[in-house]
């Protein structure tokens, strides 16, 4: 099991704003009447998405009360599920993933790169407070191996000097290209594809 | 080699596009009606004899789960449930169907559902996969709006409406009851069974989980016939699989190929080789971190099916073959497997939620040099606590790999770690765990 531990400090209070109530409703929609707590994941998700990629005690209980459940349920969730931020992250939030497949790819490159660019320790801020980044497990792009996700966005195929290029952008404020950094295609094997030609020379 | 016009998944590198229109160009949608006209007993027989496997993992016949559903539907609904929660290490193959063939995988759910009469149908992705998500909801989105979903759907008089669930981060999501638990607003432990949720699952009704894979694969099958799928690969393994090669090998990639194919040829043909050529390959694990490994010497004959792995006290899994040469310390591998195990252990049973940290502290131990001869066999003994001993399969999962490496790498583990035990002699005491303290004069 993994430590999760909520932040020290708290806000005082969370509600949704119009946005994030739009979206919660239509997500509540989605579930058979009486059943509405199994929206609690996609609300946690939207609430951590309303309050900078983190989220408070206050929005568990905005929660809760939102889908008439007890606190202790939403409270259970969110620290069960390692995808929500119980404390602040940054802006930008790169995760590197360093399960066996990316590890003998060489991920502790990557590792050393955040290192030098962000923070020494994971789940810190860098000094400009604009990024953290933390080591995960799997995050399923294996054949693309090494690779990190920063936000949403998958950067696959790196080495050491391709993960310093993006996070030199990323600290600069820029987006860079999510995919693969080497030019292949997808999962096709790279310069070595044997199958579907007619439909590649298409 | 499988010819090109029998791959399922003719998009897999996504050079057509993903969309209705360059879909039903491949086949998708264009007869949905006639498939469901012929009937619910048609479809699952057709299934059955296909022999199709899941392709999750359990590879449990999937028209005998479908089956399993209630024949009449009572006062509870019956549900459809998809399992796209891929978190198997040196598995990527859902996220390709999500992306490239996400009609295929909306057909399959609708054939799916009518064989079930299901008309809620709910796909469960994990986060992480939230582009791949937001690309099968746009492909949702479109399939609604050309009334391919909702009411009379693709004109076969069946409603269904199909919502996707995303998951949050936690690979038990991916056992099918955890999942139920996950989809119904819950932490994502595992249920006893029986019941199964055939009868008993999602909100207590009957509810049917299917891998992506499995039912992307459903439309070909029923369009080409069950003949021709169960003329691919051999009795009882039959059929098309999209294996992940991943690790040492020059061109990692996905690739779809016939069941039962050597091992030695997908690596060799498809990944361009083992780095540093064959004779630097070390071990290989056949089926996703979770399946014991398979040393060289077994690797040049494997057959990748279900049942050739389970002769070599492996399994086929999901197919994310992971190749580990000899440049690798294949203990440190097998640690950070086990640490990986560690993290996703849901902590309800205490033999899997305490061994899998103790599996991983003695194998980094181990991989130092650090550990004493005893402790190798009491590694051994730790696997065999908590493997059958808890309600789910994480704790065969967590402990297998480790048994494989004990099984083919025993010498490697004993070479490298010989002090001596810190309990010189056997006092025999059973539950004394301070036996060496007896060892010491005035104790």
């Amino acid at each position: 099991m993994s430590l999760r531990r909520p932040a020290k400090d708290q806000p005082e209070s969370f509600e949704f704003n119009a946005s994030s109530l739009e979206a919660a409703n239509v997500i509540v929609a989605k579930y058979p009447e009486g059943k509405q707590q199994s929206a609690v994941m996609a609300l946690l998700y939207i609430a951590q998405k309303q309050n900078n990629n983190w989220i408070p005690l206050a929005a568990m209980k905005y929660i809760a009360k939102f889908l008439d459940m007890p606190y202790i349920k939403v409270y259970e969730v969110a620290t069960f599920y390692t995808m929500y931020n119980l404390a602040p992250v940054g802006k930008y939030f790169v995760q590197v993933c360093t399960t066996t497949p990316c590890m003998i790819r060489g991920a502790n490159q990557l590792v050393e790169a955040c290192k030098e660019k962000i923070s020494e320790n994971e789940c810190e801020l860098s000094n400009d407070k604009s990024c953290s980044w933390m080591e995960v497990e799997c995050l399923g792009a294996c054949v693309n191996a090494p690779m990190m996700q920063i936000n949403d966005d998958y950067y696959e195929d790196l080495d050491k000097q391709k993960t310093l290029d993006i996070l030199d952008k990323i600290l600069n404020g820029e987006t860079p290209k999510p995919g693969s950094y080497r030019g292949r295609v997808n999962n096709e094997p790279e310069n070595n594809r044997k199958t579907l030609m007619d439909l590649k020379n298409a | 080699m499988l010819k090109d016009q029998d791959r399922i998944f003719q998009n897999l590198y996504n050079d057509k596009g993903s969309d209705v229109s360059s879909s039903q160009e491949r086949g998708d949608w264009v007869n949905t009606k006639e498939i469901t006209d012929k009937g619910r007993d048609w479809i699952i027989n057709e299934i059955k004899e296909s022999q199709l496997r899941g392709r999750g993992g359990a590879g449990f016949p999937t028209g005998l789960k479908w089956s399993f559903a209630p024949k009449e539907v009572g006062s509870r609904p019956h549900y459809l449930v998809i399992n796209g929660d891929e978190s198997e290490p040196g598995t990527c193959k859902d996220r390709d169907i999500l992306r490239f063939e996400p009609h295929k995988l909306i057909e399959g759910c609708l054939i799916a559902s009518y064989a079930v009469q299901a008309h809620v149908c709910y796909i469960y992705i994990r986060g992480e996969y939230f582009v791949d998500g937001q690309k099968l909801q746009a492909a949702i989105d479109e399939a609604y709006e050309k009334k391919l979903l909702g009411k009379n759907a693709a004109g076969t008089g069946w409603d269904l409406d199909i919502y996707i669930h995303y998951g949050a981060g936690a690979y038990i999501c991916g056992e099918e009851t955890a999942l139920l638990e996950s989809l119904e607003g819950k932490k994502g432990q595992p249920r006893l069974k029986p019941p199964f949720p055939a009868l008993i699952g999602l909100y207590g009704c009957p509810t049917i989980i299917n891998n992506v894979e499995t039912i992307a694969v459903v439309p070909t099958i029923l369009r080409r016939g069950a003949k021709w799928f169960a003329s691919l690969g051999r009795e009882k393994n039959t059929g098309t699989k999209i294996f992940c090669i991943s690790g040492n090998v020059n061109n990692p990639c996905n690739v779809e190929e016939e069941m039962s194919i050597p091992l030695k040829e997908l690596i060799e043909v498809h990944a361009g080789g083992v780095i540093g050529g064959w004779e630097n390959l070390q071990a290989v694990i056949p089926g996703g971190s979770s399946m014991p490994l398979i040393p060289k010497e077994r690797c040049e004959t494997l057959k990748m099916d279900f049942d050739a792995c389970v002769e070599e006290k492996s399994g086929l899994g999901t197919a994310g073959i992971v190749v580990i040469n000899k440049d690798q310390d294949i203990i440190k591998c097998m640690a950070r497997i086990a640490r990986f195990y560690k993290h996703e252990s849901c902590g309800q049973c205490t033999p899997c939620r305490e061994g899998s940290g103790w599996m991983w502290r003695m194998l980094e131990r181990m991989a130092k040099g650090d550990a004493t001869k005893d402790e190798v066999d009491m590694l051994g003994d730790v696997t065999n606590q908590i493997a059958g001993h808890t309600i789910c399969a994480f704790g065969e999962g967590s402990s297998w790999p480790v048994q494989g490496l004990l099984r083919h790498f025993k010498k490697e583990i004993e070479k490298r770690n010989n002090l001596d035990p810190i309990v010189q002699k056997k006092n025999n005491i059973p539950y004394l765990v301070d036996q060496h303290l007896l060892d010491k004069k005035n104790a």
